[in-house]
């Protein structure tokens, strides 16, 4: 316990990204014990009320109530981002030891379809998806939609550590005592990047929530879920910017900033456990 | 040697944009949705009148459209179509053709983009190579944790935060748009004026978030070059240390932030759809966003052709340059 505590001290970045990302988790358990889930649904509030006792956090031009909206859209977004980032790494990670530790005609084509699948843009790959499928998406199909693409980042980054690592002493000596090919990936080499896989993981779920925002800010999320980004997306639709109405774009900005910060500090402090050569440089 | 590697660079291109292609064209066929028919059916409850004969006239328009040929014959005029770059008609602003409205645009973004991307670049990569040298003022050290913390942020949501502040609360700079309106685009020293002032927030947002990931991409390679032996061997010659700085450590350190930055030139047209779209700038991101509200798919599927084509020309172009800009790089190797 000391331990963890001292080692804490040393990575102010993991405790300030498990920090931010705690709040955002309290808010979302506290606010489901205390609010309505069902405010968040239109005509449910006066329209256009500024934040008040009634409601903290104002009500929006459609009745929406905006504090159950946050506890109800945050978790929403955070579970496109999770869904999208957990298949992407997983099938990434998959991709990656597979090629990377029996080579040959599958690592060419895994790898080039990773290196051309990157230098395209993945909005807009992600946006003729979108305009593609027939009515509104679900939560869980956005997800879906996003998870596409979100399998090539880690696929290329995870495969140059496999390259590295299985060129180590103890993979060779683990192939002359015969051990099996998955044998060698799960014994061997996952358990020693399981601290990148995480970071990559932080990473992935960040840019999956990121590129969801932009899909729904853009008029192609689910129109009827209360998320983060659907929220931003009524805000630009009624030009609340320009009329004033500032607590309507306040609450989603303050929880998506808090969100993305979290994220990003925790990339940075689980980076350095990764990759303990920083810790000098630091 | 050099005209096979240049052959094999410009083949991979080609792939790309035959990629791009083939996704714009087989990605809306998967969907089964029937445009003519959905577009035909919704005219006909507008008139309000039965939908007798609603088959026949479907059949007749696909006839027309060459819909009704087989899926190859299609595929193939469309990749004609692609490489002449005709994208067709608008369907929300009929008269006016794809590339047309494409062209009006994309002066708007790559002005705004480029600008910002090499603004955020330069001011990224000093302060990056500084950040990194241990005689730097010590005061600069505070700026590492503001830095970090924008690049984290959006684009886009800096922008709403910005226009908040400074167009709403202080009514310094204009709010939306890419001109006043009324104003006759021109080049005038008033439009000119009008112009940058609508641009400086927009470019604010992207510049402000941009700088961080540049200053932290030097920082790192910077540590790493000043870990060389060539560096401690200039050290023990004794040379002035703001030689060793420049010639020593930035210009070996500076390479693959040059990398990046072509990367990111090829990215300008995708870069800041989202900021667009929130300053309602009239390029690429504000054309897309609209065409997207209504429902125009030639405009999108010329829109994402467009920016692949641009982005793999970029990476080409990258590719033929990059060895005469780092001579440890030959041509031979692929």
């Amino acid at each position: 316990m000391r331990a963890v505590l001292r080692y804490f001290r040393r990575n102010p970045s993991l405790v300030l990204g498990i920090a931010l990302l705690a709040a955002i988790v309290l808010f979302i358990v506290i606010g489901r014990l205390f609010v309505d889930v069902e405010d968040a649904r239109p005509l449910s509030a006066p329209v256009l009320q500024p934040p008040s006792q009634a409601y903290p956090f104002g009500t929006d031009r459609q009745g929406r109530d905006l504090l159950a909206v946050m506890v109800a859209g945050t978790p929403l977004t955070l579970r496109i981002g999770f869904i999208a980032g957990f298949i992407g790494v997983g099938l990434g990670a998959a991709l990656a030891f597979v090629g990377a530790y029996y080579r040959g005609f599958i690592d060419t084509v895994i790898r080039g379809i990773a290196d051309i699948g990157l230098t395209v843009p993945g909005l807009l790959v992600l946006i003729t998806i979108a305009v593609s499928i027939k009515g509104t998406l679900t939560v869980n199909q956005m997800a879906i939609v996003v998870a596409s693409l979100a399998w090539l980042y880690p696929t290329r980054t995870i495969r140059a550590q496999v390259l590295s690592l299985r060129e180590r002493g103890y993979v060779e000596v683990a192939q002359l005592s015969g051990m099996s090919g998955p044998g060698i990936i799960f014994v061997e080499l996952l358990p020693n990047l399981l601290p990148y896989l995480a970071a990559t993981l932080v990473n992935s779920v960040s840019a999956a929530i990121l590129a969801s925002i932009g899909l729904e800010v853009l008029g192609l999320g689910p129109i009827d879920a209360p998320t983060l980004g659907m929220t931003l997306y009524w805000v630009n639709f009624n030009a609340a910017m320009i009329n004033g109405w500032w607590w309507w774009w306040l609450a989603p900005t303050v929880i998506i900033l808090t969100v993305f910060l979290g994220l990003f500090f925790l990339t940075v402090g689980l980076d350095e456990i990764a990759n303990p050569r920083l810790r000098r440089s630091a | 040697m050099q005209l096979a590697y240049i052959v094999r660079r410009f083949g991979v291109f080609l792939l790309i944009v035959w990629l791009a292609a083939t996704l714009n064209f087989f990605l809306p066929r998967l969907s089964g949705q029937d445009p003519v028919r959905a577009k035909l059916l919704q005219q006909a409850s507008l008139g309000g009148y039965a939908q007798a004969g609603i088959e026949e006239m479907t059949r007749e328009y696909e006839r027309r459209f060459g819909l009704d040929k087989p899926l190859w014959r299609q595929y193939v005029t469309y990749l004609g179509d692609m490489t002449r770059l005709d994208f067709n008609y608008s369907i929300a602003n009929y008269p006016r053709t794809v590339r047309d409205l494409i062209a009006d645009a994309l002066p708007w973004t790559i002005g705004l983009l480029g600008v910002t991307t090499l603004l955020s670049f330069a001011i990224g990569s000093v302060l990056g190579a500084l950040l990194a040298w241990p005689r730097a003022p010590r005061w600069m050290m505070w700026l590492m944790p503001p830095l970090w913390a924008l690049h984290a942020i959006p684009f886009f949501l800096l922008g709403l935060i910005l226009t908040y502040l400074f167009a709403f609360q202080i009514p310094l700079l204009p709010i939306f748009g890419g001109y006043s309106a009324g104003a006759v685009p021109g080049f005038s020293w008033h439009f000119l004026a009008d112009m940058v002032s609508h641009a400086l927030l927009p470019a604010l947002s992207i510049v402000l978030v941009a700088t961080g990931g540049w200053a932290l991409g030097m920082r790192g390679m910077m540590v790493t070059t000043m870990g060389e032996d060539y560096v401690v061997f200039a050290e023990a010659k004794g040379l002035k240390p703001s030689t060793i700085f420049m010639r020593y450590c930035l210009r070996n350190a500076i390479l693959p932030q040059v990398t990046a930055l072509a990367l990111a030139l090829g990215q300008i047209l995708s870069g800041a759809v989202l900021v667009e779209v929130i300053f309602g700038y009239p390029g690429i991101g504000t054309l897309l966003f609209q065409a997207i509200r209504e429902n125009d798919h030639f405009v999108i599927q010329g829109i994402v052709f467009i920016v692949v084509v641009a982005l793999g020309l970029t990476t080409f172009v990258l590719d033929i340059v990059y060895p005469w800009l780092d001579p440890r790089i030959s041509y031979r190797r692929a």
